[in-house]
């Protein structure tokens, strides 16, 4: 199992890179920054698993919450409308 | 595959399926037995579950509050299962209101609400939810006063989600059936609000 390196409340970054194959983090959040908004535990990494691998060593997944501005400029609504998505550590810096 | 005028009963993924489910039982892999008690089991489970989750919130706040702390512990303790995936319940309030969507495919809490409804999985739901959710839950004829925060969720690997929607003003001692009903599968995806009929 990986540590967890993040803690609720950290401001973290989404990688920007577009690797091939099965992965979760989808491509409208990469390169954007967010805040943890809680760890949800460790699960077997989907991208291991697509490959019909043992998906470990299992990774840390968080929910992170994106502030809906931040992400699209042209949002329009309220100021804190926010975006949270499921995101494994891998991707994250 | 390609239409060439000669008559085809099946659409492509019909003949996708029943290729594979031919092609499973024939390999012994399982029974013809096994798939229709799977397909009956994904049947039985229906928004009426999700539901009785909803309501118990509602009429019992330490109930809540397990709730929104560990979904799937409190959802076993009314006998649900909800097998290794991890339930997350997000809760409306008068400044916050949720909606849930998958942009990847479909993921949805069916141990709760069943089979995803088309729209759920259509391109343009997954897509525009998550860039425009106040135009989308206009659509679903929702308008979210812009004083109130949207949070979307988009369930993207092992979390589910449900949302507890706010209790009605004029429910005030009903019994769990009676406000379960109310609690349409719409108002725990965060399409819809729970109304008196």
């Amino acid at each position: 199992m990986v540590e967890t390196r993040f803690k609720p409340g950290d401001r973290v970054k989404v990688r920007k890179a577009y690797p091939l194959g099965h992965i979760r983090t989808p491509f409208y959040i990469r390169g954007h920054s967010g805040v943890i908004e809680r760890v949800c535990g460790s699960f077997g990494n989907p991208e291991e698993l697509a490959q019909q691998r043992s998906g470990e060593p299992k990774q840390p997944l968080y929910r992170v919450r994106f502030l809906q501005k931040e992400v699209w400029p042209a949002y329009q609504g309220n100021a804190d409308d926010a975006l949270e998505v499921e995101i494994f550590q891998h991707w994250l810096e | 595959m390609k239409d060439n005028g000669n008559y085809q009963p099946y659409s492509y993924f019909q003949l996708m399926e029943v290729s594979l489910r031919e092609l499973l039982v024939e390999k012994g892999i399982v029974t013809e037995t096994q798939v229709s008690e799977e397909v009956e089991a994904m049947r039985k489970r229906t928004p009426a579950i999700g539901a009785k989750v909803v309501a118990r919130a509602w009429v019992d706040d330490a109930y809540r509050q397990k709730l929104l702390a560990d979904g799937s512990r409190a959802c076993e303790e009314l006998g649900i299962e909800v097998a290794a995936l991890k339930l997350v319940v997000v809760e409306n309030t008068p400044s916050t209101h949720n909606v849930v969507v998958c942009t990847l495919c479909s993921c949805y809490p069916r141990m709760l609400l069943g089979i995803p409804p088309e729209w759920y999985k259509s391109r343009s739901y997954r897509s525009r939810t998550v860039n425009e959710p106040r135009a989308v839950l206009a659509e679903f004829g929702l308008r979210v006063d812009e004083k109130t925060k949207i949070r979307v969720h988009d369930s993207t690997a092992d979390m589910r989600y449900l949302v507890l929607p706010m209790r009605p003003a004029g429910t005030e001692g009903w019994s769990e059936d009676r406000l379960a009903a109310i609690v349409t599968r719409d108002c725990m995806i965060g399409v819809a609000v729970p109304r008196l009929h």
